[in-house]
């Protein structure tokens, strides 16, 4: 058992020598509570500015996976490394690397918007030069250069998930973790939350990326589709659209989430 | 008589500041499918709260199978069901104890109206020693609409009953809602996604307070004024960004493997686009022209 772990764990070490592009890498990376897998032998690979989307039904195991991930919650068994960073031994360099901004996470409504980018700048350690040129810059690009000094709590919950998502990336770590970021949102912010997402990933910031809106699965290089705690699809939309010979992402979902097991949250 | 009847219905918080609904109204048939289709923050629960008696509006009349939701707002709460968005049963409570809660407080019993929730019961009737705070969401989800169902409401309103739910257990609920409707009972139901509007008989399309349109998703869809395209191609951000250059282009957007677009009233067609964009680089591109969507409409509202 051990040595086989070795075996594994150095396997992996060669490939991300040769291959210094991957941004996460999983291999039979498992979280069991007693007798229940959360996740259950998940192998999948993430290249460096992809857009990569993680489906799944509610109780998929998706939540946990990513908490592994995130540097959360260690795994049970199996390996994995984000930005070349170990989720057993290297919790805090891999927090330091990502970023993270869900539909519930918010940002501190009680501070202003300027407040609440200096905040999050200082916990992750950039600079009080680096804070203000980059926040100004923020602000303009946002147009929220009359909002500046408002309180966060203000701004409707469009603006807020735009300004969620630019706080998340403003350390510029190499991965970004969103889970479910345009839950509620209107189709037209919606649309200009994507156009951030896609302008992440052209800068090389790796996305992951949860949704409900099988619309959005589609905006992404390529899905993963979880089902009672096992990655059962992965492919790009349109070629899982070929393969379950169907026209919509909807259906490919459907297909393959209709015989799950769990429905837990 | 409309089942549900909402007339200039305005309501403010924070002493006016903001406006959550905005001079609203609207008229639900009886054992209509209706929807409430908008984003949040639109006015969707406001409306829902002032419907089931629960918050008072600041100005305008509403009724509910005819009763005044402010003079006879007792009447109201014995014959409509409502789910609210958050869930809000007793956790602490098993899921049969939660159903007979419900049941004793509008002075009938579960084996009275047992026939009207039986097909959803069923489904959650193994976990039914199990703590309601213990359920899955599609669980919770089934057994709310239990209980908002137990004393055999005439209008049934349902506050986001599949927001954050995947896309199976929302096609289940949908299943659902056509066969209680099949029962005669009026549903006013709301959502943030646009594709479930279609399985409503008739939408009210609403956005910050205001209802932008209201029609049968057809006719909504068949008065979309211009011609749809989709464009796909294999930079599809690229693609995106280049077709929102084109002076011809009038508006631009994302919509899964496809980028929608309309043209504008100059000369050029997409033939002429499309030579374009291929001059410039763009592989494997495909034009077509599509039919819209009810998120194409709203969008095309929401510029407007």
């Amino acid at each position: 058992m051990d040595n086989n772990r070795t075996n594994k764990s150095s396997s992996i070490e060669q490939s991300s020598t040769v291959n210094r592009q991957l941004s996460i890498e999983c291999r039979k990376l498992t979280k069991q509570f007693g007798a229940f897998k959360a996740v259950d032998e998940i192998s999948f690979d993430v290249e460096q500015g992809e857009i990569f989307g993680f489906l799944g039904a509610n109780g998929a195991g998706k939540t946990t996976a990513m908490r592994i991930l995130c540097g959360l919650s260690y795994p049970t068994s199996g390996q994995a490394t984000v930005a070349g960073f170990d989720v057993y031994k290297q919790q805090e360099s891999i927090k330091k690397n990502i970023g993270y901004m869900s539909q519930k996470f918010s940002l501190y409504d009680n501070l202003t918007i300027l407040e609440n980018i200096e905040f999050y700048g200082g916990v992750y350690g950039v600079s009080r030069p680096d804070i203000k040129t980059r926040s100004n810059k923020l602000i303009t690009t946002l147009g929220l250069e009359k909002e500046a000094k408002k309180l966060v709590g203000e701004l409707p919950l469009g603006w807020k998930q735009k300004l969620a998502f630019s706080v998340a990336i403003f350390h510029r770590p190499k991965i970004v973790f969103l889970d479910e970021p345009t839950g509620g949102v209107d189709p037209v912010t919606r649309r200009q939350f994507w156009d951030m997402i896609y302008e992440a990933a052209a800068d090389g910031i790796t996305v992951f990326v949860t949704t409900h809106y099988m619309d959005e699965a589609e905006y992404c290089n390529r899905i993963s589709v979880m089902v009672d705690g096992r990655v059962e699809a992965l492919d790009s939309p349109a070629n899982l659209k070929n393969k379950f010979n169907t026209d919509t992402m909807d259906d490919v979902f459907y297909q393959l989430a209709r015989g799950a097991k769990r429905m837990d949250n | 008589m409309s089942s549900v009847s909402v007339k200039n219905i305005i309501k403010t918080y924070n002493k006016g500041e903001v406006k959550a609904v905005n001079d609203t109204s609207f008229e639900v048939a009886k054992g209509e499918l209706f929807g409430l289709i908008g984003p949040d923050g639109a006015g969707k629960t406001s409306i829902f709260r002032i419907l089931t008696t629960l918050l008072l509006a600041d100005s305008g009349t509403a009724t509910v199978e005819g009763f005044d939701v402010v003079k006879d707002y007792k009447e109201i709460q014995n014959i409509v069901g409502y789910m609210p968005g958050r869930f809000s049963l007793y956790q602490d409570l098993t899921v049969e104890e939660n159903l007979s809660f419900f049941a004793t407080v509008f002075g009938t019993t579960i084996e009275d109206n047992y026939e009207l929730i039986k097909d959803i019961y069923e489904q959650i009737k193994p976990f039914s020693s199990r703590r309601a705070g213990k359920l899955s969401g599609g669980m919770k989800q089934k057994l709310a609409l239990c209980c908002a169902l137990i004393h055999k409401p005439k209008v049934l309103f349902l506050d986001e009953p599949t927001t954050g739910v995947d896309v199976v257990s929302r096609k289940e609920f949908w299943d659902m809602l056509g066969k209680l409707k099949k029962q005669g009972i009026t549903i006013v139901v709301s959502t943030p996604y646009m594709d479930e509007a279609t399985l409503c008989d008739r939408i009210a399309l609403i956005q910050n307070g205001s209802i932008m349109s209201i029609d049968t998703p057809g006719n909504i869809i068949n008065n979309f004024p211009k011609a749809l395209f989709a464009a796909k191609a294999d930079n599809i951000y690229k693609l995106l960004q280049d077709l929102r250059a084109e002076a011809e282009v009038e508006s631009c957007y994302a919509s899964g493997e496809y980028t929608r677009f309309t043209m504008g009233h100059g000369q050029l067609t997409t033939d002429n686009v499309k030579s374009r964009l291929i001059e410039s680089g763009h592989k494997n591109l495909v034009i077509k022209k599509i039919i819209p969507g009810i998120e194409d409409c709203f969008i095309r509202l929401m510029n407007s």
